[in-house]
Parts: C-alpha cells; sequence; structure tokens
C-alpha cells in the first residue's frame, strides 16, 4: 500500500493538473502536484528506513499484465535497498524542485503544464525503480524518456528547443534498440524476464553460448553488452552523450532533476539492479569500466574549457556518470550507487544554484558575462561552494570531508585496487578528479568573484533569490555535505553487507574492500587529495592571481583549446556520418518516392477520373425526349434480341 | 371482309407509334408529352379489350378498365405537377426543361 501511494500520488498530480490545470489555476496546480511529492517523499524515508535497517524486502503484484504463450508478465513493485534508495533519491530531489520551480517559474504562463510534467516524470521514474521484470523497466525508461523530451522542448516557441529535445530522443532511440535486442536475447535464452527467476537462472547459462549474428558468441557477455547500450544512451556515456548538453535547453529545475539526479542515472540503476546478470560476464564488465572511465575523464576535460555555465555542469554530470559507470564494472554495484546517491544532491544543488543565477541575470547562461555576484546573492554563492566541494571531493584522507570525497575517491581507490590493465582506469579517473576540481572552481570563481563582467544597469538589479527557490538550495546543500559522511558506514562500509541485503551483488565487492583498506599503498589514498587539491588550485592561479594567464594559455595551446571547445568535434563528426546522410535519403524519398511516385500515381488516376466522366457527363442533357429516344432504342434492341434468339430456337 | 384481330392490332400498333413519335418530336409543349402517352395508354387499352374479345376471357376487359383509372390519376398529377413547374419557372415548353443537364 505505502509502495503504491508512492508510485501513484506523483501520477495522480501528474492527471489532475494535466488535464484540469487551466480550471485550477496556477497556484493551485502548484499546490497539488508539490503537495502529493511531498507526502511521497516523506513515505519514501519511511520505506528508505524499513529496508535499509530493518532489513525487509517486499514483492507485490498489483495486477497480471500480459500473457501470451511463455510469457507472463505482471505489473508488480519490487521493492528492496536498491530500490529504497532510488526511491529517496528521486522523490527527495523531485520534491525539492518542484517547491524550487514555484519560484523559478513564477513568469511562465504555462506553469500548470509544467508541474504536470515533473510529478509525470517523477511517476515514470518510479515505476522504473520499482520494476519487477525488464519490460515494466523498460516502460518507466520509455516514460522518463518521454517526459524527459516534453520537458526539455518544454519552450517550444524556440527552435533550438525542439531541437534538442528531438535530439534527445534520437540519441536514446539509439541505445533503446541495444536495450530491447537484450531484453529480446534474455526471454529468447530464459524465456522469462522476471528479475528473480532471471537471477536464479543466469548461473546456469555462465560461460554458455549462441548463434548471434552468425557467430558463435557468449550469451551473458552478448546480452549484458547490449543492456548496457541502452545504459550508455539514457546515462550520456561517451559516443552516446551527445544529446545531455544540449538538454540544457529545457528549464533549469528540469536540467537539475532529469538531467543531473534521476533520469540519466537510470542506467547505473538498471546496471545496479542487473548486477547478478553483469557479474557473471566478466568482458561486459570490463567494457562497462571502460566506457565509464573513458568518458570520466573525456567529458571532464570538455567541460574545462566551457563558459556556458548550464553545460560546464552537464558535462560534469557526463563525467560523474562515468564515475558510476566505472565503479559498477570493477565490480562494486553498491559503491556506485552510493556515488549515484551522493551526485543526485550535489549534482542538483548546482544546477539549481545556476538556475538561481541565471533567475537574477535574466537568463544570462555565459559565464563570460557575468562575475562579482558573491556580495548580491550570498546564499546562493555559499551553496554553490558547497556543491563545489562536494563535486571536488573536498575532504583530508582518513578524517573526513563533503560528499563527493566519499563517494568518487572510494571509486578511484577501488580502481586502483582492481587493477586494470596498466591501471588505466585509475589514471583516467584520477586525471579526472583533477579536471573536476579545475571545472567547478573555475565555473564558481568565474559568476561570483572578480571584477563583474555584466551590465551595470543589470548588476544593480541583481538580487538573491526568493526563499522558496533559496530553501530548497539549503536543504541539497545539508546533503551535498553531510550525505558521504552519514552515508559511507551503510552503503560501502562494514553496515553495507546488512543495508544492501543481497540487493546488488557484492561477491566481488568484499574482496575489494580488503584489497582497499589493506593493500593498496598510503600514496593511492593521497593521490586523490592531491589531484583535488591541486585541481583546486589552478583556477585560482588563473583567475584571481594572474588573471592573463586564461588568455595566454589559449593563445599557446589554441588547437588543443579549440578541440575542447568544439567537445572534440562530436557533433560536427555525427552530423557528417549520420545526420546529413539521413537528410540526402529523406530528401530522395520525398522528392522521387513520395512526391514523384505515390502522388503521381495517385493524382495521375484522379485526374483520368476527371477526364472521362467529363465526357460522359456530356450524355445526360436534361432534355426528356433524349431519354424518351434512348429508352426507344433500348426496347427496340431487346424486343429484336427476343425476336432474333426467339426464331432461332 | 370480316374484322378480325390483326385489324385492332393494326391500329393499336399505329396509336402507339403515333404517340412515341409525338414524345420525341414534340419540342413545344410538355402538355402535348402527356397527352402523347395518354395515346400510348389507349393503344395498350386497344390491344386488351381486342385480345379479350377474341379469347373470350373478361380479364382483359377488366384490366383495361383498371388501366384507365390509373391514365386518369396520371393526367391529374401530371397537369398539377405541369401548373406547379410553370408557376416556378415561367415556362412549360420541353426545351427549357433541362435543369437535370450534366
Amino acid at each position: 500500500m505505502i509502495y503504491a501511494a508512492i508510485v501513484f500520488l506523483p501520477a495522480m498530480g501528474a492527471l489532475i493538473v494535466g488535464f484540469f490545470g487551466r480550471l485550477l489555476g496556477v497556484r493551485a496546480s502548484e499546490l497539488i502536484t508539490t503537495g502529493l511529492l511531498i507526502i511521497s517523499c516523506v513515505l519514501s524515508w519511511v520505506v528508505f528506513w524499513r529496508m535499509g535497517f530493518e532489513h525487509e524486502t517486499d514483492r507485490i503484484i498489483i495486477l497480471r499484465w500480459i500473457t501470451s504463450g511463455e510469457l507472463d508478465v505482471s505489473w508488480a513493485f519490487k521493492v528492496d535497498t536498491l530500490t529504497a534508495v532510488m526511491f529517496v533519491v528521486v522523490t527527495t530531489v523531485s520534491s525539492l524542485v518542484h517547491v524550487y520551480s514555484i519560484g523559478y517559474m513564477s513568469e511562465d504562463p504555462s506553469r500548470p503544464r509544467f508541474f504536470a510534467y515533473l510529478s509525470g516524470f517523477t511517476f515514470s521514474m518510479l515505476m522504473l525503480v520499482t520494476s519487477d521484470n525488464l519490460l515494466q523497466l523498460f516502460f518507466g525508461w520509455e516514460g522518463v524518456g518521454l517526459f524527459s523530451y516534453l520537458l526539455i522542448g518544454f519552450w517550444y516557441e524556440k527552435e533550438s528547443a525542439n531541437a534538442a529535445a528531438i535530439k534527445a530522443f534520437i540519441v536514446n532511440r539509439v541505445g533503446d534498440f541495444g536495450f530491447a535486442l537484450g531484453i529480446f536475447g534474455l526471454f529468447a535464452i530464459f524465456r522469462t524476464i522476471d528479475f528473480d527467476v532471471l537471477f536464479k537462472a543466469a548461473p546456469a547459462m555462465a560461460g554458455q553460448s549462441f548463434l548471434f549474428l552468425g557467430y558463435n558468441v557468449d550469451i551473458l557477455t552478448t546480452l549484458c553488452l547490449l543492456l548496457f547500450m541502452g545504459a550508455m544512451g539514457k546515462s550520456a556515456q561517451f559516443l552516446l552523450h551527445t544529446w545531455l548538453p544540449d538538454a540544457m535547453e529545457g528549464p533549469t529545475p528540469v536540467s537539475a532533476l532529469i538531467h543531473a539526479a534521476t533520469m540519466v542515472t537510470a542506467g547505473v540503476f538498471m546496471v545496479a539492479r542487473l548486477s547478478p546478470l553483469f557479474e557473471l560476464a566478466p568482458i561486459a564488465l570490463g567494457f562497462v569500466t571502460l566506457v565509464g572511465s573513458f568518458t570520466a575523464f573525456f567529458a571532464a576535460t570538455i567541460a574545462v574549457v566551457q563558459n556556458d555555465i548550464k553545460r560546464v555542469i552537464a558535462y560534469s554530470t557526463c563525467s560523474q556518470l562515468g564515475y558510476m559507470f566505472a565503479a559498477c564494472g570493477l565490480g562494486a554495484f553498491s559503491m556506485g550507487v552510493f556515488h549515484l546517491f551522493c551526485h543526485a544532491f550535489f549534482k542538483s544543488l548546482l544546477f539549481l544554484c545556476a538556475g538561481s543565477v541565471k533567475h537574477s541575470l535574466h537568463e544570462e547562461q555565459d559565464m563570460r558575462k557575468m562575475g562579482g555576484l558573491a556580495t548580491k546573492m550570498p546564499i546562493t554563492w555559499l551553496m554553490m561552494i558547497a556543491g563545489g566541494l562536494a563535486l571536488s571531493g573536498f575532504g583530508i584522507p582518513h578524517i573526513g570531508g563533503f560528499a563527493g570525497f566519499y563517494s568518487k575517491d572510494a571509486i578511484i581507490v577501488a580502481s586502483y585496487a582492481r587493477e586494470t590493465y596498466g591501471q588505466y582506469s585509475f589514471w583516467l579517473l584520477l586525471f579526472g578528479a583533477f579536471l573536476t576540481a579545475v571545472y567547478i572552481w573555475r565555473l564558481i570563481l568565474m559568476t561570483f568573484h572578480g571584477k563583474t563582467r555584466v551590465e551595470p544597469s543589470a548588476y544593480r538589479k541583481v538580487h538573491e533569490s526568493p526563499a522558496v527557490m533559496t530553501i530548497p538550495l539549503m536543504c541539497l546543500g545539508f546533503g551535498a555535505a553531510f550525505a558521504g559522511a552519514i552515508g559511507i558506514y551503510t552503503f560501502i562500509g562494514e553496515g553495507a553487507n546488512a543495508f544492501w541485503n543481497n540487493a546488488v551483488v557484492q561477491k566481488t565487492e568484499v574482496e575489494l574492500y580488503q584489497a582497499m583498506h589493506h593493500d593498496v599503498p598510503e600514496w593511492v589514498h593521497w593521490s586523490t587529495f592531491t589531484a583535488m587539491a591541486f585541481g583546486t588550485f589552478m583556477p585560482f592561479l588563473f583567475y584571481v592571481i594572474a588573471p592573463r594567464l586564461p588568455a595566454l594559455t589559449v593563445r599557446v595551446f589554441r588547437p588543443i583549446y579549440l578541440f575542447l571547445l568544439n567537445k572534440w568535434y562530436f557533433d560536427e563528426l555525427y552530423d557528417f556520418i549520420f545526420v546529413r546522410p539521413t537528410f540526402w535519403i529523406a530528401n530522395v524519398l520525398w522528392k522521387v518516392g513520395d512526391v514523384g511516385i505515390i502522388n503521381g500515381l495517385i493524382d495521375g488516376t484522379a485526374a483520368g477520373v476527371f477526364r472521362v466522366t467529363d465526357r460522359v457527363v456530356k450524355l445526360q442533357t436534361g432534355y426528356i425526349y433524349h431519354y424518351a429516344f434512348a429508352m426507344l432504342i433500348g426496347v427496340a434492341l431487346i424486343l429484336s434480341w427476343f425476336m432474333i434468339m426467339g426464331g432461332a430456337q | 371482309m370480316t374484322i378480325g384481330v390483326e385489324h385492332y392490332l393494326t391500329v393499336a400498333a399505329s396509336l402507339f407509334t403515333l404517340g412515341m413519335v409525338g414524345i420525341f418530336l414534340n419540342r413545344k409543349n410538355v402538355i402535348v408529352i402527356l397527352m402523347s402517352i395518354e395515346l400510348m395508354l389507349l393503344a395498350v387499352n386497344i390491344n386488351l379489350v381486342a385480345f379479350s374479345h377474341f379469347l373470350g376471357d373478361l380479364v382483359g376487359q377488366v384490366f383495361a378498365l383498371l388501366n384507365l383509372t390509373v391514365a386518369a390519376a396520371e393526367a391529374a398529377i401530371g397537369l398539377a405537377i405541369i401548373v406547379v413547374y410553370y408557376r416556378n419557372r415561367g415556362s412549360i415548353a420541353v426545351d427549357d426543361v433541362n435543369i437535370m443537364k450534366g
């Protein structure tokens, strides 16, 4: 019952406001959706407590959904610790974002629609995390994709917003293609898509091979790779990342909720949920680590040079998702989820702070036109610093620090302990951590410090955001500061085994913890601290101590700078490989196929009919004697016929 | 010369042909068409009566009487239509009656 309430309260809000928003008015719409979500959030924390600390698990069937041959799918809630963690993340961030949006969207005329979408998104996401089988997961997966599309294109008068929405949708289709194939494959092999049954049957299939595309390949490796393809799309990993930065066209609360805290982490959730399968496919796990580590590094390099405040944070999200996948790939699924948990707080905090800045600067997003805002908006500034400290992993080894210090540094140390080829993962992640500190402090310094580059008339009007926006910031700020310290023991420490209660596989993880605490040399623990400290120092050097340095660096390393500024030229590459040929083919199909052949055939037929009927219609003279004459001829003919034939008999 | 059935039939056929030709040679007046139709019906009546007489079956004559009633009703309705038509369109010349032209 409590689970149904958590999941369906947002859906109720979305339906009521979506259909009757105009009747209810704006204020009522805001209160209904926000109120229902806050209830859902409180219930989530209750469930979290029950699952995590009273070690319950639950499986409730709501209805039989599809029965067709061997396929028997129920609509059920599978609730364990992993679900509960996601419950807490989704509903907490979502309710805070709802509250924040009341202030942020206060000048938008179509607020009821916005709140209906937000609640609808939350429902889809909750449906995704409670799923008991792959089809239900897929339902939530596509549901969040749909609402992401609707919310990115929320300001549909803007052409760029529409383009970004379509791009997000299409890039996700590429990943979903693999995901769907993976689901089909699992059903073909196991004849079921229920998680519990799958996980029980999986060990028997380990190491077996089947025929795929004409090759004999390992079953679980292939299927896990296909499923991971879906995760790459949804979580914006390397090669399928291009939609995430463009998704920043949506309103900022949307970026905070969907493109930082929840939807993009669905991929990580999926890998964690399917950890019993991935555990049996070491090659697939290796690939996950490779993609994750590389994305963590690659997205961070781009974030360092971007000038759009939201894009920096978007690439940062991409990079942090890479860390989560790297952790999952190393076999440390709970570590990935722990980072997801911490990341949700500090990343949505950063986005909402950016939104607060944007709000007071009238939608200005270019950091080159900011600066000197710290005194004008102290709360946003403080919260941004809290988010920055959490993201860069500020803390002192063996003592303590902000959220990212616990979750991200644990992943980096784990990657050392796990020994990938030539420690590639460790070095990529470590360098990524350095870049993380660089870009986030660069962002803070460019936005809040130095001499202001805002136009004087606009600068005078800059003000702190209203309380309805700053209070959610402070709640998230609290999470960013303390989530790691509070969670470390239960999520990935000694309490982990009892806490997770087999929600994710922890076999390799246990060895990993041993190695992390005993075998890893001391310098590895300090390397992350050094990277963070050095990364924090660099922007201070560049933007405070010697403000002429950035321009000089750009001049000296111009090719590298341009390469990074243009995001490794991925958009141009895809445009050349995929977009333009598609447009060309579509054009041919349109001009030749549609206009030429189909229109030609159908219009031709219609024109022919007109030509014939134009002549036939002349027969109808309207004169009675013509008709009478025709009848006479007819009668004469019939009579002649009878006489001749009668005579022949 | 005895008058046989063929004489009656010849007269009836001539009358029928006259009526038919009257329908489509006439370009002036719709009433003439009505009269022509009447003529054709009478030709049929002559046939019926003639056959009735020569075959010794009275049913034919009963049928002829029935025909007369129908003809009378037809004439009444036809004339009524013509009156209304004239009132609406101001002409009952056959050449003007062609609003069904395609």
